[in-house]
């Protein structure tokens, strides 16, 4: 046609009713979980090793997202139906697991796949990082959720006091922009949290839209891109060169989540969210972990284990999860002091490559012991 | 130009593009392309710069535009009202400091009145006497270009223009230990000075055509063109101000075909391609020759994309003003040697050295009975390597025109053997293979430009080829 003659409003036109209808659809049909699907991980690239998170994207390489399907299709736990010789093994909770600080050969997945562990039946084991910085063990079942799809032979749960808290269980981004999974959960695992706890983001109509999720669209498509220097460098996390390093002088304060000495009780802890987890696992066996933590021999360690924990608060946490442990007829284990102190980074919880090889091989040895997973 | 600049403009451009019959589209211009000089400024850590490095631009165009007038030039009340304008304008974005919503538009908060009466006393004081130097000897004029290259060589060397920002810090009251080159953002001037330098040069040789100033200075700081350029010439631009234009469903189809493109261009491809493409902190990472050249063509197509699209959009923008600027790009990756390559890239910058230093350059040579390799030897390596220097006056960018003047020279003398020897390839072979070879030669020597350390360079060379 010659372009003298194309009329422009019909043009525009057009192009409008395209994009409306475009926004319609998305908003209609939820079609970001099918789009965090497509991916260049897997198969063009490598799988990532541990799941997206980067709070300086352009120089780890990573960024932090809410879409769970684009997360795990980049991981490398996606990458193919598990083979008949692995026995697979998924280890899900905080920073500490995914590796804060820590380059991904020193991560404590990277610590227990160096020791070339075998189950009984020859198979080897293969551990999958599936830690995600952050807190709320509500997050942790909801990967845990989502890892079952992956048909794992054994869950790792480490855990530690912070992410008990009731009040603390939708304070995770993730979780916060999940909102229909973690009701799903709710109801489906009756848990103490409130279905309309207004942390949980819905999005409108429009917030389904095209424009509405840009910033969700671009965020996959970021990973995607950022997987290419992945793939070159094998680098996803920027570590600073001058970190500050966990207090060690603490504050003569004894108040823990909004409680003070001497009670801890157990309905402000989200117990029900572990045995959620259990259960939903079901055969396939959950070893929880209470993982290691700084203990201070600063300023007022004798009120503080760290800046974390008051005494009280983590002493009364440990007997309160033993007992609903043995209670529960969980398999626990308490690992608080396998690190030694001098071995926490910037945080109670986050550790040194020497402090995650410790911690790897306090936990080989109980692996050992429950699971008969050997050298 | 950021995409609400883009947005802007283009609005601009489909509000006014129907109504030119009821105003002048030459004032429209010249107005909004005195108030993008100021709007398009990056913000720099000198107090007053974003102010002044604007306002320098427009003093230098009115200076440059007195001294080049023709000696029986006699202005009219259309120069009188340009000049008006002109410091009117920069005396309104100077009184935006005192209303908020105004002045958050522009980067930094702009400076007290008597800043902005300073310039504008200031480039009046400099119009008038290149007026009155004008009329008198051309060394005036080569005086001139000599001041805007030694700018240019301040404002593109990483130390001179630190020890500048140092100065301006001393002036303005600040730190000057806290000087560095990024002080210096001045922007466009690399595309101002060389369309300054060519009515300069136009005007000694008397080809320079009358300009009014209101014609003169929206060519220089055409808003479109400013950022990216391209370099276009006077005397192509000038009529096309004074062609009657009413935007109609031709010019507006064209227009939004180059802004889409530009705008996937630049804002898909090439950033979405600067996600991995090489840089200096990437170099150090990548540690296999293979990603290290999906790293280096990331680049290669990543520069190209990212300046075409800029160029694609300043064409569209163009258009929408009945403005038609020249093409910059024209399929330079699928060109079969490397002179083919330098017709196609960057061209508006190629053509601008070839008429202003290398024809001149070799003219002189032969004159002074200088052999013929020669003068194609001195003149294609000083060429392109002031067109690396022109991009900044570092090692890196002296070293890629360096080796882009080798490869031309490589390929003249390869030209010549292959017509002596009556000697061809294939040429089913020969335009394939020549593309490849073409495009492996400009990638690599992309090493340089993107490294800006030699010893990145070295180690990044010695990755690809496994070394």
């Amino acid at each position: 046609m010659d372009s003298h003659n194309i009329p422009i409003p019909r043009l525009l036109l057009k192009a409008t009713l395209l994009f409306v209808t475009l926004n319609l659809i998305l908003s209609t049909f939820n079609l970001l979980p099918s789009l965090g699907r497509l991916t260049l991980y897997n198969w063009l690239l490598p799988g990532r090793q541990r799941l997206p998170y980067g709070d300086d994207p352009q120089r780890a390489y990573n960024l932090s997202l809410y879409n769970l399907e684009a997360m795990f299709a980049s991981h490398e736990l996606t990458q193919a139906p598990k083979a008949e010789d692995e026995y697979r093994v998924v280890v899900i909770g905080d920073s500490s697991v995914w590796g804060f600080l820590l380059e991904n050969e020193d991560t404590l997945t990277a610590a227990l796949n160096a020791a070339g562990l075998r189950a009984a039946d020859g198979r080897q084991a293969v551990f999958y990082n599936l830690g995600h910085p952050t807190i709320s063990l509500t997050k942790d079942l909801m990967i845990l959720d989502f890892a079952m799809d992956y048909d794992p032979d054994l869950i790792l749960w480490p855990v530690t006091l912070e992410a008990f808290p009731i009040n603390k269980q939708t304070s995770s981004p993730l979780v916060q922009n999940n909102a229909p999974r973690v009701r799903r959960l709710i109801e489906e695992f009756d848990l103490a949290l409130d279905l309309r706890h207004p942390d949980l983001v819905d999005a409108d109509f429009w917030g389904r839209s095209l424009v509405g999720q840009r910033r969700n669209l671009a965020d996959i498509l970021r990973l995607q891109l950022y997987g290419f220097m992945w793939a070159a460098t094998g680098i996803d996390v920027h570590i600073p060169e001058d970190v500050e390093l966990r207090a060690v002088d603490l504050e003569p304060s004894e108040e823990y989540a909004g409680l003070l000495p001497p009670a801890l009780p157990a309905e402000a802890l989200a117990f029900d969210v572990l045995a959620a987890g259990v259960r939903r696992a079901a055969e396939v066996p959950v070893l929880i972990i209470n993982e290691p933590t700084f203990v201070s021999e600063g300023a007022n360690s004798d009120l503080r284990y760290s800046s974390f924990y008051p005494r009280w608060a983590y002493d009364a946490y440990r007997v309160l999860l033993q007992s609903e442990s043995e209670e529960q007829a969980w398999d626990y284990v308490d690992l608080w002091q396998a690190a030694d102190s001098q071995e926490f980074t910037n945080t109670p919880i986050h550790l040194t490559p020497q402090g995650t090889l410790q911690f790897a091989n306090a936990l080989i040895a109980i692996l050992h012991d429950l699971f008969n997973l050997q050298p | 130009m950021t995409l609400t600049h883009i947005f802007i403009f283009a609005g601009l451009g489909l509000a006014g593009g129907r109504f030119y019959k009821t105003f002048s589209r030459g004032w429209l211009l010249f107005v909004a392309s005195l108030l993008a000089v100021f709007w398009l400024q990056p913000a720099s850590l000198v107090r007053t710069l974003p102010f002044l490095l604007p306002a320098a631009s427009l003093g230098l165009a009115a200076t440059i535009w007195a001294l080049t007038l023709p000696e029986d030039y006699r202005g009219g009340r259309e120069d009188r009202w340009a000049a008006g304008l002109l410091g009117g304008l920069i005396l309104v974005v100077s009184a935006a400091r005192y209303v908020e919503p105004v002045s958050s538009l522009l980067a930094v908060r702009p400076p007290g009145p008597e800043v902005a009466v300073g310039a504008v006393l200031l480039i009046s004081l400099s119009a008038f006497i290149a007026y009155r130097l004008g009329r008198g000897p051309g060394v005036a004029l080569n005086g001139a270009v000599l001041l805007i290259v030694l700018a240019l060589v301040i404002f593109k060397s990483p130390p001179l223009a630190a020890g500048a920002g140092g100065f301006l810090r001393t002036l303005t009251g600040q730190d000057p230990g806290l000087a560095s080159a990024f002080d210096f953002g001045w922007l466009g001037f690399s595309y101002i000075a060389f369309r300054l330098i060519h009515t300069l040069r136009d005007r000694a040789s008397g080809r320079l055509p009358q300009v009014s100033l209101r014609d003169f200075v929206t060519y220089i700081v055409f808003f479109p063109a400013l950022t990216a350029g391209p370099i276009d010439r006077v005397e192509r631009f000038q009529p096309q101000l004074h062609t009657e234009f009413i935007l109609g469903n031709e010019q507006l189809l064209a227009a939004g075909r180059r802004l889409v493109t530009g705008l996937f261009v630049k804002f898909v491809l090439a950033d979405g391609l600067a996600f991995f493409a090489l840089n200096a902190t990437n170099a150090w990472q990548v540690h296999s020759p293979a990603w290290a050249w999906v790293l280096l063509t990331a680049f290669a197509f990543r520069i190209f994309f990212d300046f075409a699209g800029y160029t694609h959009i300043a064409i569209g923008l163009g258009l929408l003003f009945g403005i038609l600027l020249p093409e910059n790009f024209d399929r330079p990756y699928l060109k079969p040697n490397l002179t083919a390559f330098w017709n196609s890239w960057h061209m508006s910058l190629a053509l601008w050295f070839r008429a202003y230093y290398f024809n001149p350059l070799t003219r002189w040579l032969r004159t002074r009975q200088v052999q013929v390799w020669l003068v194609i030897l001195i003149g294609q390596l000083s060429t392109m390597a002031l067109i690396g220097l022109w991009h900044g006056i570092t090692w890196n960018f002296l070293a890629w025109g360096l080796w882009h003047g080798a490869g031309l020279f490589a390929h003249n003398l390869w030209m010549q053997f292959a017509k002596v020897r009556k000697c061809s390839l294939n040429t089913r072979l020969a335009q394939p293979l020549g593309v490849a070879a073409t495009f492996a030669f400009v990638t690599l020597g992309w090493v340089w430009f993107a490294l800006p350390a030699p010893e990145d360079a070295r180690r990044m060379f010695g990755l690809l080829f496994g070394m």
